[in-house]
């Protein structure tokens, strides 16, 4: 057994060590959820932002960070999703990942599933993106955990974007609620629109806290910034809340 | 005048001509001996022309009645009624003549194909493996006898000196190695340098009817000046008599390109007792694929293209094919790929024999083989989940975005296979914003309120009203004249976000008073991230 996965006695003093908030550059969950309404593309964008910080932080901390950077990353989306979201477009894509998508195009929510858990079985990939439209029958809590326990077996984080969906069940390690927010207006043009950023709602989750960010994506990295007002309250941690009112309180 | 280069002595090339292959053809097709059966009737071959049916061939019974080759099926009707037409088949005598070039090399180290209907074989030094030259001339005339072809075989020291003998002199000729060649062949036609027909019509206009008196011109410089004047446009050699001539003589290099031949690898399993259930099967297809492995291990090559033939009791050929993303010769990786494929296989009384050929092959080095342990605690390679992706979507499902040279968004991408390499391309303009998903077809969009400077305020799109916060714009892209009718509008392109963040990328299709047409459209094509 490996010594460091045990807890420290300093975490078992105190609570929330032990279950910290989530933040950007910090070890990604290897399966994903994310919600998000069809007529954006803020799951498909978020879920590709959060797939480069999980990468730029495993190729801080290991030295197959190199290798990584190389890898392909596959796309699969089922019919309902390409319909409403259209397809993968290439020069709008991230720099670095431009030439290394690969494109599946399912007819059915199973073909995708089929695609998914063959793609997180596939060691030379860095990393998955599914998108599925509404709840289809095939996406079962059986089928998300064998995709859960087939992307922790094998390493490769999975995120599987979810359009107009019903938050059923799932096994996936963290799951968000992920919506389009207003941009930082660029500087140049303070009329024009900006990065992208996203208000996302973090409310499952096996490692962490749930929470509330807005996300932002930089060219380079991703920004988290916590929304002050506690609209997450189930599993909250006690003294934590009890601080959020407090300044909730001395705001009002 | 030594006419003959030593080095070009010590070559031999036999020169084969099968003068009748098409008819040939059709008698083994026919079943029946020359002058017997059906070939007793006049019969030409025939091809359709821009002009009407034209003779390839007619068979002896045929001639004697005033057929011959080149003629109009109409004209040849006219002398001869009764004579009888089947089509010819120039591909399949090509297809047969390559068989025959491989079948040929019995007789020396290599063979080319000399199109339309003859070979050319390299005999150096292998003459007396058949007792002589004579001998070798004799085995020839006797082998292909014995294969109802009537050929004409020669021997000299060049290519166009067997040609030209093989054609123009009597059979069984050949050229020791001290003869002149230039003097022997002087009486010969000049149709004997492998010339195209214009060339001979202007040869022949110029009165020099035989390769003696091109020779001839050859000695005084000024003659072959004026024919190197009048050709000296003309660089190919079928074109040109002065290259053919030397050629023939041995001056000048005539290269050849050997046929080679390449065998596809094969293995197959004949069964004692028909299988007629799925269990069975799987376990022949496993067999085969191992030994398809060996054998790929062998030749260090990996498959590409796979196809797997079923013989049914019946007669009946059931085939699977199988293509690959990338070499393999892994059994098990080939197993499960055709597993996908085998369950629709219907059986019948059962199946008597397998097959299993690597139509296309690719060379690949020998490696540890990938046990299947390590691969259920690797993960498997990019190219075999690609292959299994296909397998079941199809290979239109898994793809890989590459860009195209064009301004309009949905040009500017296009799809090809995943591991193929990517086209050499423009890098994108950097200060052009694309959105990260672009829909299969724009979709109309009713614009409710645009400010006076033309930016949208606040729009409609699908059942939802979006209010236009924020606006950069307008990008123009003009349509491709080259490509599109000239009605087409222009689009003046917009990244716009709403009051909640949602960005979008929407174009207004031309200008209002443009002429082409009444109010413009407004569109939304891409969805920013």
């Amino acid at each position: 057994m490996d010594m460091a996965s045990l807890p420290r006695a300093v975490e078992l003093a105190s609570p929330g060590a032990r279950n910290p908030r989530w933040h950007p550059g910090g070890q990604a969950a290897l399966h994903s959820e994310i919600f998000a309404p069809a007529g954006e593309a803020s799951g498909a964008g978020a879920a590709l932002a959060l797939a480069l910080d999980g990468l730029r932080a495993r190729g801080n901390d290991a030295d197959a960070g190199a290798s990584a950077e190389e890898r392909s990353i596959l796309w699969v989306q089922d019919k309902a999703a390409r319909r409403l979201g259209g397809r993968p477009y290439r020069p709008g894509l991230p720099e670095n990942l431009r030439h290394r998508l690969i494109h599946v195009a399912a007819k059915t929510p199973e073909d995708a599933l089929f695609a998914l858990e063959e793609g997180v079985r596939c060691r030379d990939l860095a990393c998955v993106i599914g998108e599925v439209a509404g709840n289809p029958r095939a996406l079962t809590f059986t089928a998300s955990r064998r995709l859960s326990l087939t992307a922790e077996r094998h390493g490769v984080p999975l995120f599987l974007v979810r359009l107009d969906a019903e938050t059923d069940l799932s096994s996936a390690r963290m799951r968000w609620q992920m919506r389009a927010a207003p941009s930082a207006p660029p500087l140049w043009n303070p009329a024009a629109p900006g990065h992208p950023a996203w208000q996302a709602q973090l409310f499952r989750a096996r490692s962490h806290a749930p929470g509330e960010w807005i996300l932002r994506d930089g060219k380079s990295f991703l920004a988290a910034e916590r929304l002050a007002d506690g609209h997450d309250t189930h599993g909250e941690q006690p003294e934590e809340k009890v601080g959020n009112m407090a300044l909730v309180g001395g705001n009002g | 005048m030594a006419s003959c280069p030593e080095h070009v002595k010590e070559r031999r090339i036999m020169a084969i001509w099968a003068c009748e292959l098409a008819l040939d053809r059709w008698r083994h097709s026919e079943d029946c001996k020359p002058g017997e059966g059906a070939d007793e009737q006049p019969l030409a071959l025939i091809t359709e022309t821009a002009h009407g049916p034209r003779i390839d061939a007619a068979n002896a019974a045929g001639q004697a009645e005033g057929a011959a080759r080149g003629m109009m099926l109409a004209d040849a009707r006219t002398l001869c009624p009764q004579l009888q037409v089947r089509p010819s088949d120039p591909a399949g005598d090509l297809a047969f003549l390559e068989r025959l070039a491989i079948w040929a090399q019995r007789w020396g180290p290599w063979s080319a194909i000399d199109a339309p209907d003859g070979l050319l074989v390299d005999v150096s030094a292998v003459a007396h493996l058949f007792g002589g030259e004579r001998r070798l001339l004799a085995d020839v005339a006797q082998r292909c006898a014995a294969r109802g072809l009537s050929v004409r075989a020669a021997i000299a020291p060049t290519a166009g000196a067997a040609w030209a003998l093989a054609h123009y002199a009597r059979p069984g000729a050949i050229f020791s190695q001290q003869d002149d060649i230039t003097n022997r062949l002087a009486d010969l036609p000049v149709a004997a340098l492998r010339l195209d027909n214009d060339v001979l019509v202007v040869l022949r206009r110029l009165g020099l009817k035989r390769l003696g008196d091109l020779a001839g011109i050859g000695k005084g410089s000024t003659g072959r000046d004026a024919i190197h004047r009048r050709f000296r446009n003309r660089k190919s050699p079928s074109a040109n008599p002065l290259v053919r001539m030397d050629q023939l003589a041995g001056r000048v290099p005539e290269p050849l390109l050997p046929v080679i031949p390449l065998t596809a690898a094969l293995v197959q399993r004949r069964l004692l007792e028909p299988i007629r259930h799925r269990s069975l099967l799987d376990r022949v297809v496993q067999d085969l694929a191992a030994d398809m492995a060996r054998e790929l291990e062998g030749r260090g090559e990996g498959a590409r293209r796979l196809q797997l033939g079923m013989w049914r009791i019946d007669g009946e050929v059931l085939l699977r094919d199988l293509e690959l993303a990338a070499a393999t010769r892994d059994p098990d990786h080939i197993c499960r790929l055709f597993a996908a494929r085998l369950d629709d296989v219907d059986a019948g009384f059962g199946i008597e024999m397998l097959r299993l050929r690597a139509s296309w092959a690719e060379p690949l080095k020998l490696g540890q083989a990938d046990l299947e342990a390590a691969a259920e605690e690797h993960g498997t390679s990019l190219s075999a989940c690609v292959d299994r992706l296909t397998v079941r979507l199809g290979s239109d499902a898994v793809q890989r975005p590459i860009l195209r040279a064009s301004h309009i968004p949905e040009r500017a991408q296009g799809w090809q296979a995943p591991l193929e390499a990517e086209p050499v391309q423009q890098e994108e303009l950097a200060f052009h914003a694309r959105p990260l998903k672009l829909l299969d077809r724009a979709e109309r969009i009713a614009v409710l309120y645009a400010s006076p400077d033309g930016y949208p305020r606040r729009f409609r799109w699908r059942g939802d009203l979006f209010d236009v916060a924020r606006v950069e714009g307008p990008e123009r892209i003009a349509p491709e004249w080259w490509r599109e009718r000239g009605s087409t509008r222009l689009r003046d392109y917009y990244r716009v976000e709403d009051a909640t963040g949602r960005r979008y990328w929407i174009y207004r299709a031309g200008l209002a008073g443009d002429g082409r047409g009444g109010e413009p459209d407004w569109f939304l094509q891409g969805l920013f991230a």
